[in-house]
């Protein structure tokens, strides 16, 4: 790898010497940026009691658990929808019929190209539907798009023999798709997938925008309640690690599933595109490394 | 068609501030992820375990948990800011975890020879990453950087729904002034198509010319 | 080696918020709520119930029926008018009593009611497309919002006021506010009052009134603007730290949002206001959440039957 051995030299004894003294330098300089952050916390009070202590409650518990609970209600909810609706849309984009096929090219782009929140508050102010299926429609018709693309580019790198072959034994064009093409391209575009999925966990919280009673919205209940001394950031302290180790965990599955896949010899026939990561814009799997 | 002549103003303020917003942002973005990227292949230990933090919890956090931490908690510090800065905050970092590994991917597509040449001459680490490495990387991070601003300039909306002037706020004055709400956001999301396909214009033009010529 | 370093930290933070998950499922939690602030409020009135109650001309109550209770926006923020407790999700205040004065009154028992938290800019939205069936919630009766839903009431006439911090001397009234930063709610009646008679004043604009407060609180804004019942509410939980300044410069009736069509509900609810006001509900139900702040009950406005369009 050319971060390790490219870059600079396999360093001799003065740089190493040198190396260590900026270790030291960084390390002391990181240290003292997380002990001013800390210094800062003890210093405005954000670890009193009263800012704690409402965590202690079972209400305010069940409050919090209900709304991570609405959040994965609305992941899940998104995510079905997504993959289904990605699915018909790749199949419209692959179609024979060039009517279809520029049809669902027009959806793809134009849902692709639209803020996701714009959608959100389209739906929720100008068609006037309650919050959670307003947040589910928009995150499905933004990651449906994208799955689609990610669904279509898989199918279209699955090796063109395979294609050859199948039509070669008398398949169908259904058959040759069901069969052939789409087993083979769902189980490369896998970690792709799930790393779109990362996105969709991530943007239930747009949710709290429109007011539907999700994770985040049940922090800011507790955070901008005047009796318990505004706890902001005790607030996001106790919510994010929850939500980074939520995406991190789905992160952390595309990763398995993307080495597991390298060794899998049912894909071979598939070229398995670099997954584009301004496109994509996960926590889902690093780039590929050479 | 009246929405828009009728609030010129209104919807070109809401422009501006998306652009506004947009600009900055990218400006901070891609100052932290060239220099997280720097970090993440430094030889020195704790810088790479530092930037290997910064993107892995800035990468897994949604942007509206940051935009309330950073706008809602950092007051709390006494750090106290007008709001749009707090907002060009929270979007550049974000934006930066993505830039570093576009970055990150784009240093790892130089040929290695380029490297150790670079170092077989006598050049130090900052010499062969800023004079040989980062220049070629460039090229290849064109495209991945450009479609990551694409996503900056549409995740700037929710700024708009913490209070800040771009353009998704514009709907509000005008629903209450009773304007058709569909005409109203059709324009805004005009407006935001004008930001998106000239960023994208501009690195078209930016790759054509110091593209990768492949 | 990056990638392993980057894998190793995962698994840390992945365990840890695992370890948190499991603290909070495996609820080792206090019952009740945390301690509250501010004067403790006196015994809640209780509203009988009224019986063999009809009303077939309005869809909206119709529909009630059908579901056997109410679903009544309000605001969840506002000390002594409407503020959910976090821990019981129990709502309180005057606007809550209204609420369930209401209720009572069209043959729903008030225990029933379920409350919905509605933002001042989704009022309009959540009434119009049946998300809720009234809405109370320091909605100020306009000519404007007149054209999108209906209003029964007023029930309450609030007024545009300032609250600063008790060692803010400047401002006396709006006339102080040139060059001041004052927070008010996005799309709100005082916002829109500020920037078009005040114009030297610096807007600042949030979803909530709260984190308008918290502004104030960490010195960000200089003053918070909105009616007086809102601003006292707020005086009353820390006052020590805060101050309701100068006459109110406005009249704000404040109405029940109700659909725009359905005027059987607006009169009906304009009757059972009346008759609240004239057995004394009204005013037990003021003196135990609003007259807390020592401001004692005002005169109930005058209803404003306007004739069905």
């Amino acid at each position: 790898m050319i971060t390790t051995t490219a870059l600079y030299d396999v360093p001799g004894p003065r740089t190493r010497a040198r190396h260590r003294l900026y270790a030291i330098g960084a390390t002391v300089a990181i240290l003292a940026l997380a002990g001013w952050v800390l210094y800062l916390l003890f210093t405005t009070g954000q670890f009193t009691a009263a800012k704690w202590s409402p965590f202690l409650y079972k209400g305010i518990q069940e409050l919090l658990l209900n709304g991570l609970g609405n959040t994965l209600k609305a992941f899940v909810l998104a995510a079905v929808l997504s993959l289904a609706l990605g699915a018909v849309l790749a199949v419209g984009r692959l179609s024979d019929h060039r009517a279809l096929r520029w049809v669902c090219t027009l959806v793809v782009e134009f849902f692709r190209a639209m803020p996701l929140l714009v959608m959100i508050f389209f739906i929720y102010v100008a068609l006037q539907v309650a919050p959670l299926p307003a947040l589910v429609a928009g995150l499905t018709l933004y990651n449906g798009s994208v799955l689609a693309e990610v669904f279509r580019s898989g199918v279209n790198a699955v090796d063109r023999g395979q294609r050859e072959a199948a039509y070669a034994l008398g398949m169908r064009k259904t058959q040759v798709m069901t069969h052939v093409l789409v087993p083979q391209a769902v189980r490369a575009m896998l970690p792709a997938i799930i790393s779109q999925l990362v996105v969709a966990l991530k943007d239930t919280s747009l949710g709290f925008l429109i007011t539907y009673e999700e994770f985040l919205h049940a922090g800011k209940l507790i955070a901008s309640n005047l009796d318990y001394d505004l706890p902001f950031i005790p607030v996001v302290m106790v919510i994010s690690p929850v939500y980074i180790g939520m995406c991190m965990l789905l992160s952390w599955l595309a990763n398995w599933v993307a080495r597991r896949q390298q060794r899998n010899p049912k894909v071979e026939a598939v070229a398995v595109a670099a997954a584009e990561p301004g496109n994509l814009m996960t926590g889902g799997p690093q780039p590929p490394v050479r | 068609m009246n929405v828009l002549l009728d609030n010129l103003s209104l919807y070109g303020e809401g422009l501006l501030g998306t652009v506004e917003l947009t600009v900055y942002a990218s400006l901070l973005a891609l100052v932290l992820g060239f220099l997280m990227a720097a970090f993440r292949v430094a030889p020195v230990a704790s810088l790479r375990v530092f930037g290997t933090a910064w993107v892995t919890v800035l990468r897994n956090t949604p942007l509206t948990l940051l935009f309330f931490a950073v706008v809602l908690g950092l007051p709390r510090f006494g750090l106290v800011l007008p709001f749009k800065l707090f907002a060009i905050l929270a979007l550049g970092c974000y934006t930066s975890a993505f830039i570093c590994e576009a970055v990150r991917s784009g240093i790892n597509t130089v040929p290695v020879g380029q490297g150790e040449a670079a170092r077989s001459l006598g050049m130090t680490f900052p010499q062969t990453l800023g004079e040989i490495v980062l220049p070629q990387a460039f090229r290849s991070v064109i495209p991945p950087i450009g479609s990551t601003l694409i996503a900056l300039a549409k995740n700037s909306a929710i700024a708009g729904a913490f209070s800040v002037v771009e353009l998704l706020g514009v709907y509000k004055p005008l629903s209450e002034r009773g304007y058709n709400i569909i005409w109203t956001f059709f324009w805004i999301a005009v407006g935001y198509l004008l930001v998106t396909l000239t960023i994208s214009a501009i690195f078209n033009v930016l790759e054509k010319r110091f593209g990768v010529a492949s | 080696m990056p990638h392993r370093h980057s894998t190793r930290l995962r698994r840390t933070l992945v365990a840890l918020a695992l370890a948190l998950l499991t603290l909070a499922v495996a609820g080792c939690g206090r019952e009740g709520s945390p301690p509250v602030k501010g004067p403790k409020g006196s015994e809640l009135p209780t509203y009988p119930v009224a019986k063999n109650f009809s009303l077939p001309e309005s869809p909206t109550w119709e529909r009630a029926k059908r579901r056997g209770h109410l679903v009544i926006g309000v605001k969840e923020d506002q000390p002594y008018l409407g503020e959910k407790d976090p821990a019981t999700g129990i709502y309180t205040g005057f606007d809550i009593e209204i609420a369930k004065m209401m209720s009572a009154a069209l043959g729903f028992p008030p225990s029933t009611i379920q409350f919905q938290t509605i933002s001042s800019a989704n009022r309009e939205t959540a009434l119009q497309n049946g998300q809720i069936d009234m809405y109370v919630g320091t909605y100020t009766i306009n000519d404007k919002r007149k054209k999108l839903v209906g209003f029964a009431g007023p029930y309450y006439l609030a007024g545009q006021s300032l609250l600063v911090r008790t060692d803010e001397n400047d401002i006396k009234g709006p006339q102080d506010l040139a060059g001041k930063r004052v927070c008010s709610a996005a799309g709100s009646t005082p916002y829109q009052r500020i920037q078009a008679e005040y114009p030297k004043a610096v807007l600042v604009a949030y979803d909530t009134y709260s984190v308008c407060v918290d502004n104030l609180l960490t010195y960000q804004v200089d003053a918070v603007t909105t009616d007086d019942a809102i601003l006292l509410g707020y005086a009353a939980k820390v006052p020590e730290e805060l101050k309701v300044v100068g006459k109110p410069f406005s009249e704000e009736p404040y109405g029940i949002g109700v659909p725009r069509a359905d005027n059987a509900l607006r009169f009906a609810l304009d009757d059972a206001l009346a008759a609240a006001e004239k057995n004394g509900n009204w005013r037990k139900a003021y003196d135990a959440t609003l007259g807390l702040s020592g401001v004692p009950a005002p005169e109930p406005p005058p209803i404003d039957r306007y004739p069905a369009t």
